[in-house]
């Protein structure tokens, strides 16, 4: 097996990653930074992100207005003393991006104009017309070619992590284009792999959005955390999931029913007048806006498409030149594969799952329990989100924590010793990975793979029950042993084999699926995203003001452990949108 | 349900001397992309055949091929418009192929490390740099390339010769030199200069055409070849 060292070594080449890689180069530049990427980095997931970056930056906000924003968002979840050293840190890492390149819109005299976004109280989304994330990760890539010690593997695939004696030893990497294994040797590693929507049929994420880094973590003992908190986007093309942005409400676009009618003046969320207001109606946080569909949908109110059920998300009177100003992606894929012009006509939505709250457990220097091992961005769970992620924190938390990863792994690598080589153990687990292409029987690949995502659909959707999520925690054991038994691949060649990958993504999928569904199952209350039908339709602060930690097992199922929240100054209270509360004045 | 027949390009270098094309009859329905199609090959009839995608909407950039001989993205085109076929699939014009349709991007990376895509020169001490929108606008198109490499498919000047730069990383190029924020304009007229920079071009205009994006990497070539001679000029007159 070919291999080579590295002083650490990145997963993943998403915004997150990248950053993390800038950050350990600035860091110190005499160390060698390897940075893995199962696609070349312009084609992370982070590009498709839309809506924009949140960061205080105007007059009329305060770093504790944020704190509180996503505290309250996040239904207490939050830990509130990394939600405070992540709020001061948004504004210098989203001006770090503009001294880079990043094109973010401007007001007439050149500074940078900010949005609203459901559930923040002030406007301060940052964004590049639509595109924001895009812009995000061709700024970070770019910016990345200034540094020589960064050196990129393109399209390596992660395979394993090599863990001995409780310590990062390297990565096991396939290299897509031979087929042929690569040993990476470092003391540390930061994992920056994105997250696990692919577990679900209905989604807004890229394929690549397969769980990776948090399977690869759980299998060398690192718990995943808050699992069961899946974000639903509110609104998305039925059948593809293709996100419409928020940034379309933050503009000021509204929803209704078949009737014409606001439908979200029904749940919590209104009055309709006046209107703009923050924090209300249409600018209320997706947890809520999700389940208000799904409501809409049991009453019939809902629009009845080829596709299945759909309300309306009307822009027409923002007027096509705001619209093709601020909006002009989410306009093109309207068009493209609705067929709906946004500029005359209402576009059907639903909601469809996008985001990872949970995560791989870290504290607030990234650090997981595994020595030498770190993670950032959406595969992490470093406390900000809760039961439920705010619009436009996650593109600032890739930069801020990215960078954290970045600064906390290149200070580990600078002190820490290699000792003996990973060899054995690199070669023991890339013969586990090659068995994977000899199997002369078992299932197609998709099959296994469609009847986890009907059965995390079914089970661990906006709402659950114990009988529904101990039908599906059922349904993934017999898929995992299924798994175990076989899958025949077609492909026997080493060569791009993308099926043979598959194979390995969905053995991450199937056990990072499963610490879902046992989450869920063990948190018997509803907060933020995660909304119980069996008697637990309350929040219970008493016995789960607690994260959720799932531990791997083996092949026997995860064990599920609960963990304090770090609660500093705001006491845990009812959570109000709508209201009497602010008007909002939009730029 | 209709069925269309999609004829693809294979070549597996362990196993294949030559690139062999293999038909597959695919049901669909109108809303089904082309990347749907190959997708719903790839899981039901054949899990060898090998191409890129990620996002399935038109930003990542990863799913270019050349679809009846067109450079396009196979998740924003649509099967119901091949109908009733077949549609022949083959990876982008004037790359290696590394397998089937995965092509080898190397080349291209390498070019766009060599216009230097950052902003060059000192940022403000404190805060951001000021930029009006309008001054915005003079960059801002050529920021929209997601680097599908149709362009270069379209380019009958890179399929004759390999070393001109090529239109998206030339675009890049010019996205940076238009940027007020930068001061590498210099640096980066060597790249521009040569041979096989701008002078390359022939300014036929098909990479503009397949942008999937609206980036007009022609009107970014020919603007530094103005450039260009200026410079040219320049140090003809200060010797």
């Amino acid at each position: 097996m070919q291999s080579v060292k590295a002083d650490l070594v990145v997963v993943g080449a998403g915004g997150a990653g990248l950053r993390a890689a800038i950050a350990a180069a600035e860091r110190d530049p005499r160390l060698s930074i390897a940075l893995v990427s199962k696609v070349l980095p312009m084609r992370s997931h982070t590009v498709a992100a839309e809506g924009g970056a949140a960061a205080v930056t105007r007059g009329d906000d305060s770093l504790e207005a944020h704190f509180n924003d996503t505290v309250s968002g996040g239904d207490w979840l939050c830990d509130q003393d990394v939600v405070e050293f992540f709020v001061a840190r948004c504004y210098p890492e989203l001006v770090q991006l503009e001294h880079w390149g990043c094109p973010w819109n401007r007001k007439d005299d050149g500074s940078i104009n900010t949005r609203f976004f459901g559930g923040m109280s002030v406007q301060r989304t940052w964004f590049a017309a639509d595109r924001s994330g895009f812009h995000i990760l061709h700024t970070l890539f770019q910016t990345s070619l200034k540094y020589p010690q960064i050196r990129r593997y393109d399209e390596y695939f992660c395979a394993d992590l090599i863990v001995e004696d409780g310590a990062v030893r390297g990565v096991l990497a396939i290299d897509i284009a031979s087929g042929e294994f690569l040993l990476i040797e470092a003391v540390a590693v930061v994992l920056a792999t994105g997250g696990a929507g692919r577990v679900y049929r209905q989604n807004t994420n890229a394929g690549t959005v397969t769980g990776d880094g948090m399977g690869l973590a759980f299998r060398h003992g690192a718990p995943l955390r808050d699992m069961e908190f899946m974000q639903w986007h509110p609104t998305c093309l039925p059948g593809t999931g293709i996100l419409m942005t928020e940034a379309c409400r933050g503009e000021g676009a509204i929803l209704v029913n078949k009737d014409g009618y606001r439908y979200l003046q029904d749940y919590g969320l209104g009055p309709v007048d006046p209107w703009p207001r923050v924090k209300a109606m249409e600018l209320g946080p997706r947890d809520r806006l999700s389940q208000a569909f799904w409501h809409e949908h049991k009453k019939g109110r809902t629009i009845e498409t080829p596709q299945g059920p759909a309300v309306h998300l009307d822009l027409r009177h923002l007027g096509a030149r705001k619209i093709h100003e601020r909006l002009p992606l989410i306009s093109e894929a309207a068009k493209t594969f609705m067929g709906v012009d946004t500029v005359k006509e209402p576009i059907p939505v639903c909601p469809a799952v996008h985001y990872t709250m949970g995560g791989i457990y870290t504290n607030v220097r990234c650090e997981t329990p595994v020595a030498g091992l770190y993670a950032a961005g959406e595969c992490a769970s470093v406390g900000i989100h809760g039961a439920n992620r705010l619009g436009s924190n996650s593109l600032v938390e890739i930069v801020v924590f990215g960078r954290v990863a970045g600064e906390s792994a290149a200070d580990y690598a600078r002190s820490a010793r290699i000792a003996g080589s990973a060899e054995a153990s690199a070669r023991a687990s890339a013969g586990n990975f090659a068995a994977l292409l000899n199997n002369d029987q078992g299932e197609r690949l998709a099959t296994l793979r469609d009847e986890m995502r009907d059965a995390m659909e079914a089970g661990v959707g906006i709402y659950r029950t114990t009988e529904g999520l101990r039908a599906t925690c059922q349904k993934l054991v017999q898929l995992r042993e299924r798994f175990r038994r076989g899958v025949k691949l077609d492909d026997r060649a080493r060569a791009f084999n993308t099926e043979w990958l598959g194979a390995i993504e969905l053995g991450f999928m199937l056990e990072v699926a499963e610490a879902m569904a046992h989450s869920a199952l063990a948190r018997r209350e509803s907060r933020g995203a995660h909304m119980r039908l069996d008697g637990f339709e309350a929040r219970d602060d008493e016995n789960f003001l607690k994260h959720t930690l799932a531990h791997r097992a083996g092949d026997g199922v995860p064990r599920i452990e609960h963990q304090p929240v770090t609660i500093t100054k705001s006491r845990p209270r009812a959570r109000h949108y709508g209201g009497a509360g602010k008007q909002a004045v939009m730029t | 349900m209709r069925t269309i027949v999609l004829e693809c390009l294979r070549y597996d270098p362990e196993r294949d001397e030559a690139p062999r094309w293999q038909r597959y009859e695919v049901p669909f329905t109108d809303d089904m992309s082309v990347l749907q199609g190959l997708q719903y090959i790839k899981d039901h009839l054949d899990g060898s055949l090998t191409f890129r995608w990620s996002c399935r909407m038109a930003i990542c950039g990863s799913c270019g091929a050349m679809l009846n001989g067109v450079p396009k993205l196979g998740c924003e085109n649509f099967l119901r418009d091949y109908y009733p076929g077949p549609l022949r699939v083959e990876p982008l014009n004037h790359f290696p192929i590394v397998r089937d349709l995965a092509i080898d991007q190397s080349d291209f990376l390498a070019k766009l490390e060599s216009v230097k895509p950052y902003l060059i020169g000192e940022p403000p001490a404190e805060g951001t740099h000021k930029q009006t929108p309008r001054e915005m606008a003079e960059y801002y198109q050529y920021s929209q390339c997601i680097n599908c490499l149709l362009c270069y498919a379209a380019c009958p000047q890179y399929g004759l010769n390999d070393k001109f730069t090529g239109p998206a990383a030339l675009a890049l190029l010019h996205r940076y030199n238009a940027d007020s924020r930068d001061k590498g304009r210099e640096e980066r007229m060597a790249v521009v200069n040569q041979e096989d920079g701008v002078w390359g071009c022939t300014l036929v205009g098909y990479c503009s055409e397949v942008c999937p994006k609206g980036v007009d990497p022609a009107r970014a070539v020919n603007q530094n070849k103005i450039e260009s001679a200026k410079d040219y000029f320049l140090r003809f007159l200060r010797r």
